[in-house]
């Protein structure tokens, strides 16, 4: 069955225009997110995967950043397409964000309560729903229970400070289920917290897919993050998709030289084998290479590379964008 | 050679929490409780953990940035715990600190942050110089780095300036505190392979403070693992990962996101733990682990465990290794028996 | 970011964005006027010598006017020339209490944020004190007791004049000193006057800059409300804050007397507030 996923990038590619210069930041992207399913985006800093989350949430200010192409389908309706109002009407609705770090997204000087409660009657007022405070209170127990957090009342009584890490990337997921959205976008989920903590949400973010249908897009630099929570994912470099699979797919067969260089860089759990690193550095995103931007660090470069490759379907849903996939085998 | 580089022995640091009026003391966090290890030169010991177990505060007594409230720090035989005259610490000891944004004085370019040691040393001008220059290049940074300034660098170039800056101090032990955490994973290893490449062409000995497990199994030959301020388990890193013996050694390393399914049939077969790490303030009595642990006991609400051999070098303080009916269940000699 | 993105030079950075900020291009623009006015000012001013004790009884009161751009004073004098002079003893004002006043000021900033404790206590206390007196007071105290004259005025508005200084900068090094490249110095043997002075010192700079150039607007105002009230630069000496003082009398017939001294005073202030601003708005840029 080909649905139509529930978020759906395409061929997106977005300029920043700075003092003068103007840098391609991203190129040609295209991603899906299927409900029911969780997403990743995964890549280095610097790759363009917080410029497409943004872009996807309408957070961009344009100028300085300016679409040069392509489309961001949500529902089928193209995003780029709508007014303000009517993206700002998505935003925190249907479509909601969990940003990355839980000590500086929380307003310190008000309670758990105050703020969900003030999320929750944005989101009603752009849904046109009214609730009043019995009912919101309700609401706000009912979202912290998904998040598994035992005893609400206190919870709503209290100020961040009070709260452990953990606690407070789980309220953040909570405030983005508030509203029941459809397409939850995760920054990092767990990044700032411990290994014991992180293991905790994703399990969490796992549960809710399952249980609650959500569409989960989750943007990362941690592969080992990625592998263990994601269904599908995408590979950014350099503002480009290189390479996208399933999960279990692209991790036990790398095709791309980028991903392979990539898994080869991450030390191994079982010990043995010296980590390597990637030599060279990301491109000048004003004056790109012409084809393949990772071709000037990429091993396998010959001078095919200088054109820009397309995607080449490798395996059962799985799709890498290169020249040399004969050599990846 | 049989005395160590470094000996640890017994150290503690407890920080008062100040409360009422006056600021008067209200008890007191124990941040350390009662660590010891030793390194040989030339070793790597990684110590391992997540928050709130003493890992930084650990780093900054040996590097006497805090004096340890019990215990002593001895290198090459001289205990420095009470040394507070930097020109005699820092030949000893260095560190390289974890953001490589704010361990640069953003204000002064490479070539003056490295010339710091050197000027406090007495260098003159022209030596000076010259010394810069061979540590950029032993950095593998380009010669004309000296006249940049941080904010021109990548993180990667930065915490090679950091490491250049640390050698400058010609210290005997360096202490490298989350290094890569902040990196890229592919700078990360080549940031990991100079320091190996140092290590061995200098001769230095270091300390290396990670959360990052996979990255402690590359690059340490011997771990301590911590949890709230105690040294629960110790051992050669291959014994350790592979026979994690204390509870919280097997649950940390379960919850490791790996990338191979290789790896993943290395973890050991643990729950994932719950609760979180309790706030240092409210230690738990006995073991400290005892609160979150699967295989939890009546002594070890009570008593805190000794520590236990598990293996050659290989020491775990859990009371499961103790009794003789708890060795017969432990999760790891059944694994072992399995096999 | 890439080496390649990194490698445009930062100071043709930040004059480009200077350029774009209109705040401090018209700041900068009117403070090198008033400069430029007060150091050439024997040579571009129509009556050079109205600057002493002359007597021009035939053009008392004149209105502006083509001789007399605007207009003269109640003994003849050119206002014109007068204010360009006028300029000068401000601008020496506001420099001679600056350079005493900031480098104080910022040596006990960074002593008191530093060492913390009894330092930070003796210091912050006595500041606490200079701050409640206010300027005005304390110059009329001192004037009182030594005579009125500029260098009096300039001791008074000096001897208070650090405090804010002091504030400013033990502020900024206690949140300094926690940050890793302070604790990497010491680790790394470097002596306290290396940590105060080559560490702290420079990164404070940005803030001493912005401060200084609004305070040169705000010890101008001082100065000329002491001379308006008499406390300052004595006659025939042209002061902008005299010039003000002594128009007034004749006010509302006689407005150019008051008016143009008073707009001379406004505009260099209002230079130096602009310039300090878009200084301030270029280093938070930077600083993120």
């Amino acid at each position: 069955m080909s649905e139509e996923p529930l978020l759906a990038v395409e061929r997106l590619s977005i300029d920043f225009e700075t003092e003068g210069r103007v840098a391609h930041i991203l190129r040609e992207v295209s991603l899906e997110v299927p409900a029911r399913r969780h997403v990743a985006l995964v890549g280095e800093s610097g790759c363009g995967k917080s410029v497409t989350m943004r872009a996807i949430m309408g957070l961009l200010t344009t100028p300085p950043a300016k679409f040069r192409g392509g489309e961001i389908r949500f529902d089928g309706a193209n995003l780029l397409r709508l007014s303000g109002r009517e993206r700002e009407a998505l935003r925190g609705t249907a479509m909601s964000m969990v940003f990355q770090d839980p000590t500086s997204s929380l307003n310190p000087v008000f309670t758990i309560g105050d703020q969900m409660g003030s999320i929750l009657k944005y989101a009603d007022r752009r849904l046109k729903r009214s609730r009043n405070a019995v009912e919101r209170k309700a609401r706000i127990a009912e979202v912290l229970g998904q998040v598994r957090m035992a005893d609400p009342e206190r919870i709503s009584r209290a100020y961040p400070v009070m709260l452990s890490g953990g606690m407070r990337q789980r309220i953040l997921i909570a405030m983005a289920l508030l509203s029941e959205p459809r397409l939850l976008i995760a920054d990092e989920p767990g990044t700032a917290l411990d290994v014991t903590t992180q293991a905790q949400i994703l399990k969490l973010l796992r549960e809710l897919v399952e249980a609650r249908g959500l569409a989960l897009l989750m943007i990362t630099h941690n592969l080992g993050v990625v592998r263990e929570s994601a269904d599908h994912v995408f590979v950014m470099y350099a503002g480009c998709v290189v390479e996208q699979g399933p999960t279990h797919a692209v991790f036990a067969k790398p095709r791309h030289p980028y991903t392979r260089a990539l898994m080869a860089c991450i030390p191994k759990l079982s010990g043995g084998g010296a980590m390597r690193g990637i030599d060279g550095s990301l491109p000048d995103y004003s004056a790109p290479p012409p084809g393949c931007r990772f071709e000037p660090r990429c091993p396998l470069a010959v001078s095919a590379c200088l054109k820009a490759p397309p995607h080449f379907e490798v395996a059962q849903g799985q799709s890498a964008a290169c020249w040399r996939l004969e050599a990846t085998e | 050679m049989s005395e160590p580089l470094i000996d640890i022995v017994g150290v503690s640091k407890a920080f008062p929490i100040r409360g009422g009026l006056f600021g008067g003391s209200r008890g007191e966090v124990r941040a350390v409780n009662d660590v010891s290890f030793r390194l040989d030169r030339g070793e790597v010991f990684g110590l391992a953990g997540e928050s709130g177990s003493g890992k930084s505060t650990i780093a900054r007594m040996i590097l006497g940035l805090e004096a340890p409230t019990a215990g002593a720090i001895l290198i090459e035989g001289r205990d420095f715990a009470d040394e507070r005259d930097w020109r005699k610490r820092s030949p000893v000891v260095q560190m390289v600190f974890q953001n490589p944004g704010s361990s640069l004085n953003p204000r002064r370019s490479v070539g003056d942050s490295i010339a710091v040691p050197l000027a406090a040393r007495g260098l003159e001008r022209p030596a000076r110089r010259r010394r810069i220059a061979e540590l950029i290049e032993q950095v593998q940074l380009p010669a004309n780095f000296a006249e940049r300034y941080p904010y021109e660098l990548s993180g990667g170039q930065k915490q090679r300036v950091a490491i250049a800056r640390a050698l400058a101090a010609e210290p005997k032990l360096i202490v490298l505190d989350e290094p890569t955490s902040a990196l890229d994973v592919s700078v990360q290893a080549k940031i990991i392979e100079l320091l190996d490449e140092l290590r061995l062409r200098l001769g230095l000995t270091y300390i290396f403070i990670s959360h990052d497990l996979s990255l402690m199994r590359a690059f340490a030959n011997r771990v301590g693992v911590l949890y709230l301020g105690r040294l629960i388990e110790t051992g050669p890193t291959d014994a350790l990962f592979e026979r994690p013996a204390h509870p919280y050694t097997r649950a940390l390393l379960s919850a490791v996101p790996v990338v191979s399914d290789e790896e993943e049939a290395l973890k050991p077969r643990e729950p994932t733990v719950e609760g979180e790490i309790p706030n240092p303030a409210n230690m738990p009595t006995g073991c400290v682990f005892h609160p979150r642990c699967p295989h939890v006991m009546a002594t070890c609400r009570a008593q805190i465990p000794g520590p236990d051999q598990v293996g050659p070098e290989h020491i775990a303080n859990c009371h499961l290794l103790r009794s003789s009916d708890a060795r017969a269940t432990h999760p790891l000699l059944l694994q072992e028996s399995r096999q | 970011m890439s080496q390649a993105t990194a490698e445009v030079a930062a100071t043709s950075r930040r004059w480009r964005r200077f350029r774009r900020n209109p705040t401090a291009a018209v700041g900068l623009a009117i403070v090198a006027l008033v400069v430029l006015a007060a150091i050439f000012a024997p040579w571009i001013s129509p009556y050079p010598d109205h600057v002493g004790a002359v007597v021009n009884f035939r053009a008392r009161h004149q209105p502006p006017s083509a001789h007399y751009w605007l207009g003269t004073d109640n003994v003849g004098r050119d206002i014109l020339t007068r204010v360009l002079f006028g300029y000068r003893i401000s601008l020496i004002l506001a420099a001679t209490v600056l350079i005493f006043a900031v480098p104080v000021g910022v040596v006990l900033g960074l002593l008191a944020g530093y060492f913390g404790g009894w330092t930070e206590t003796i210091i912050m206390r006595a500041n606490d004190i200079a701050l409640a007196i206010p300027p005005l007071v304390m110059a009329l105290a001192v004037t009182t007791v030594l005579t009125p004259s500029l260098v009096h005025s300039m001791l008074a508005i000096a001897a208070l004049w650090w405090t804010w200084h002091t504030r400013l900068i033990f502020s900024i090094v206690r949140t300094l000193r926690q940050q890793e490249f302070v604790e990497a110095a010491k680790t790394l043997g470097a002596s306290r006057f290396h940590i105060l002075f080559r560490e702290l010192l420079p990164n404070c700079a940005s803030a001493i800059l912005v401060k200084t150039s609004l305070d040169f607007g705000f010890v101008i105002l001082v100065g000329a409300a002491l001379s308006y009230l008499g406390l300052g630069v004595q006659p025939p000496t042209p002061d902008l804050g005299t010039m003000v003082a002594s128009g007034a009398d004749f006010l509302p017939e006689r407005w150019w007397e008051s008016l143009f001294p008073g707009a001379a005073i406004l505009v260099a202030a209002l230079g130096f507030n602009l310039l300090g601003d878009g200084l301030r708005d270029l280093f938070d840029v930077e600083s993120v």
